[in-house]
């Protein structure tokens, strides 16, 4: 295993671990973290392959700031969301929020 | 050719004049109020002239018709339409007929219409009127006619339902339009098979080819074009309009129901003389059917109890005995009686407009009599126009009727001959019932109208003596001596390949005008007898045979039979279409579709949870489902 592949091992653990988080937490606010540790992973993967690869000239890097950027963007967004919610249910819970079942 | 310029400028100005003046007085017209005839009355007059004018051009150039391509109108691949003008000899006699009588006739509706609500709009529509049969006159291709035939058909219809507010004349005008679509289809029909035929539409082009097209097609174009006529002169069985167009106001009946737009038929089938004079089955068709619409509608106007129905029907006869002059290849005589038919029908209409007038609105003629002392005027100038339809010597109507059973004699076609003396007789007993009934005997009217009963105004009645002038004279000035009169001469050009019949005054002809001009005495001393003398014996002739009498009073059942045959079944067929076709087939067609979808769509809807981890799982499924996709194709 070349030093790459950890740094990748690790990114895709971290992502794993997310979309876990997505998928199986109820709490609104665990769900977004859960998602900037997705974004966060694929951080790491951008970061190592612009490291290790010739030829990138750090356009991973570039890249990555940009999901930064992206990120905190949308997780403003989506903490004004659950605190508009919240402030309709009391709750963060969000299997509480079905009103658009069909 | 300094004639030819100014007969260009005449024949545009005689289009443009009316149509000026239509559409000023639409716009203007009702600010004007009871002034509105000013403007239409005076252009119609100016247009009268031009037309006497360009008769008097065709007068000098008889030979050499005035042919003008103005310009173009419809340019498509090789088709070619433009606004043609040709006059020539027979057009010359209609615009004489069309320019006299329709200017006497504005003249005439000045006194008729006044105080009328829609004054200004009935003076607009008739000069839309004479701007489309100008146009319908002029025009020397079959497709710039067709415009004018329209055009009049459109007036025809506007002013039949002129009192629009009545049931009865809404009716009719919409009957009338509905009937002559049926001829109409024929015509546009013929006038494709023309230009398929011969690539043209110009009445040049197309004659010029006529001894080209096959016996059969020649056969079925004259068939369709008679099928247009058929309807506009309201012959069997299309005949059903013209009575019921009476609910017009008079001046419309004489101008348009009388002298000018039914006449419009005959003139285009003696328009196509070239095609009709190859084919001997349809000129025995055009025979035929005039001979029978001549004695049928006289069978029907002899019972008539309104006025003006009996002139309707006996205008019907009329028409039918030209189509019987022309189909018999007595063309000459055919639109000699035209001319005269012009005259005398159109003053027999604006008389009975004048009775009318003074009997407040009356037209049953079982509550007038006794008018001829009251209404001396519309009295002598109807009189003179009841002899010159009935053809009595030396009025009009005698030398043109007799010219019509002439040649018909003359021709070999004896059964129509007779027919034809039949129908004489029968028009003279219905035209003098008419006139007896009117205006001799005691009054039945009531004591209030009787008080009212005047003579119209001189706006009316000037019109009345100078159209008796021509109804009178002019069959004598043009038709003498029979058979060779200056209407014959003058129409050579047009009818190129009729011989002239011998006229022997001690022979066949003269003999033929005896037994013509008895009958019509005869046919005016058997209306005395009934209908003066002895007043109780139609009551007692009508009930011996109360089974003929029945028919022709309910006019041979044919607004009956068109009652159940057409309209009936139509209005099925149509319920038939609305309630089974349209609710079942095309609105089930759209609701099943409709239908299906949202059942689908209930299928669907439980995908729709509103619950964000399921979306999720979605978007995760299927980016991981992408990967897998991806990597396969690209064999990783």
């Amino acid at each position: 295993m070349s030093p790459l592949d950890w740094w990748l091992l690790l990114a895709m653990l971290l992502f794993c671990i997310g979309a876990f988080g997505v998928l199986a937490r109820r709490n609104t606010i665990v769900v977004i973290m859960s998602l900037e540790l997705m974004l966060n992973a694929v951080n790491i993967a951008l970061v190592a392959i612009a490291q290790f690869r010739a030829g990138s000239q750090g356009a991973g890097v570039l890249f990555s700031l940009f999901v930064i950027t992206l990120a905190a963007a949308e997780v403003t967004v989506g903490l004004g969301i659950v605190i508009a919610n919240y402030r309709a249910k009391r709750t963060v819970e969000n299997d509480h929020f079905d009103e658009m079942k069909g | 050719m300094e004639a030819a310029d100014s007969m260009k400028i005449a024949v545009i100005l005689i289009v443009l004049l009316p149509l000026v003046g239509f559409i000023t007085t639409l716009l203007f017209g009702k600010r004007m109020g009871g002034k509105a005839h000013i403007v239409p009355v005076a252009l119609v007059t100016v247009t009268a002239a031009l037309a006497v004018y360009a008769f008097g051009w065709v007068f000098q150039h008889q030979e050499e018709p005035f042919v003008w391509d103005a310009f173009s109108w419809i340019v498509a691949g090789r088709y070619h339409a433009s606004w043609g003008f040709q006059v020539d000899t027979l057009t010359g006699i209609m615009l004489l007929v069309v320019g006299i009588i329709g200017m006497l006739t504005h003249y005439y509706s000045i006194g008729y219409m006044r105080g009328d609500g829609g004054y200004y709009r009935f003076f607009a529509y008739l000069n839309l009127f004479m701007f489309a049969m100008y146009m319908l006159i002029l025009a020397d291709n079959f497709l710039l006619l067709f415009l004018g035939w329209e055009g009049v058909g459109l007036c025809s219809y506007l002013l039949i339902g002129f009192w629009f507010d009545r049931k009865s004349a809404s009716q009719a005008g919409k009957k009338a339009f509905l009937v002559n679509r049926v001829g109409d289809f024929g015509f546009t029909l013929g006038m494709f098979l023309v230009l398929v035929t011969t690539g043209t539409l110009q009445f040049a082009g197309v004659f010029d080819k006529a001894e080209t097209i096959g016996a059969g097609t020649l056969l079925w174009i004259c068939l369709l074009l008679f099928t247009g006529a058929v309807g506009k002169s309201a012959q069997f069985p299309l005949h059903v309009w013209l009575p019921d167009a009476m609910e017009g106001p008079t001046p419309v009946s004489a101008l348009i129901h009388a002298a000018t737009m039914v006449n419009a038929g005959v003139y285009m089938v003696a328009r196509a003389y070239p095609l009709f004079a190859q084919s001997e089955t349809a000129m025995l068709v055009v025979m035929v059917v005039g001979t029978f619409t001549a004695i049928f509608a006289a069978c029907i106007a002899i019972t008539q109890n309104d006025i003006k129905k009996v002139i309707a029907y006996s205008t019907i006869s009329s028409l039918g005995f030209m189509f019987m002059a022309l189909g018999a290849g007595a063309w000459v005589a055919g639109i000699f009686y035209l001319f005269v038919h012009g005259f005398f029908k159109g003053l027999l209409f604006l008389c009975s407009g004048s009775v009318i007038h003074a009997m407040g609105g009356e037209q049953d003629m079982r509550k007038m009599g006794g008018l001829r002392t009251r209404i001396p005027v519309t009295f002598w100038t109807m009189l003179i126009a009841a002899v010159a339809l009935v053809g009595i010597f030396p009025l009009s109507g005698f030398w043109a009727k007799d010219e019509i059973l002439g040649g018909a004699f003359a021709h070999g076609y004896y059964v129509v001959w007779l027919v034809g003396i039949v129908t004489a007789f029968l028009t003279a007993v219905f035209a003098f019932r008419m006139m007896f009934m009117t205006f001799w005997g005691e009054s039945r009217a009531d004591a209030e109208v009787q008080a009212h009963i005047h003579e119209s105004p001189k706006v009316m009645t000037v019109p009345l003596v100078l159209l008796a002038i021509p109804a009178a004279a002019v069959g004598a000035v043009v038709g003498w001596p029979p058979e060779a009169g200056w209407i014959h001469r003058f129409l050579d050009p047009v009818f190129f390949a009729v011989e002239h019949e011998e006229f022997e005054w001690l022979g066949t002809g003269g003999a033929l005008m005896a037994v013509s001009l008895a009958v019509a005495l005869l046919g005016v001393y058997l209306a005395y007898v009934l209908y003066l003398r002895r007043r109780e014996l139609p009551e007692r002739l009508a009930a011996r045979v109360p089974w003929a009498y029945e028919a022709s009073l309910r006019k041979m059942y044919m607004d009956d039979i068109y009652e159940v045959v057409p309209v009936r079944s139509t209005i099925a067929f149509s319920r038939f279409l609305w309630t089974g076709f349209d609710v079942h087939v095309i609105d089930g067609a759209v609701n099943g579709i409709a239908r299906l979808w949202g059942w689908f769509g209930d299928r669907l809807r439980p995908l729709q949870t509103g619950r964000v981890h399921n979306y999720a799982f979605g978007i995760l499924a299927g980016a991981l489902a992408l990967v897998v996709i991806v990597g396969w194709v690209w064999g990783i």
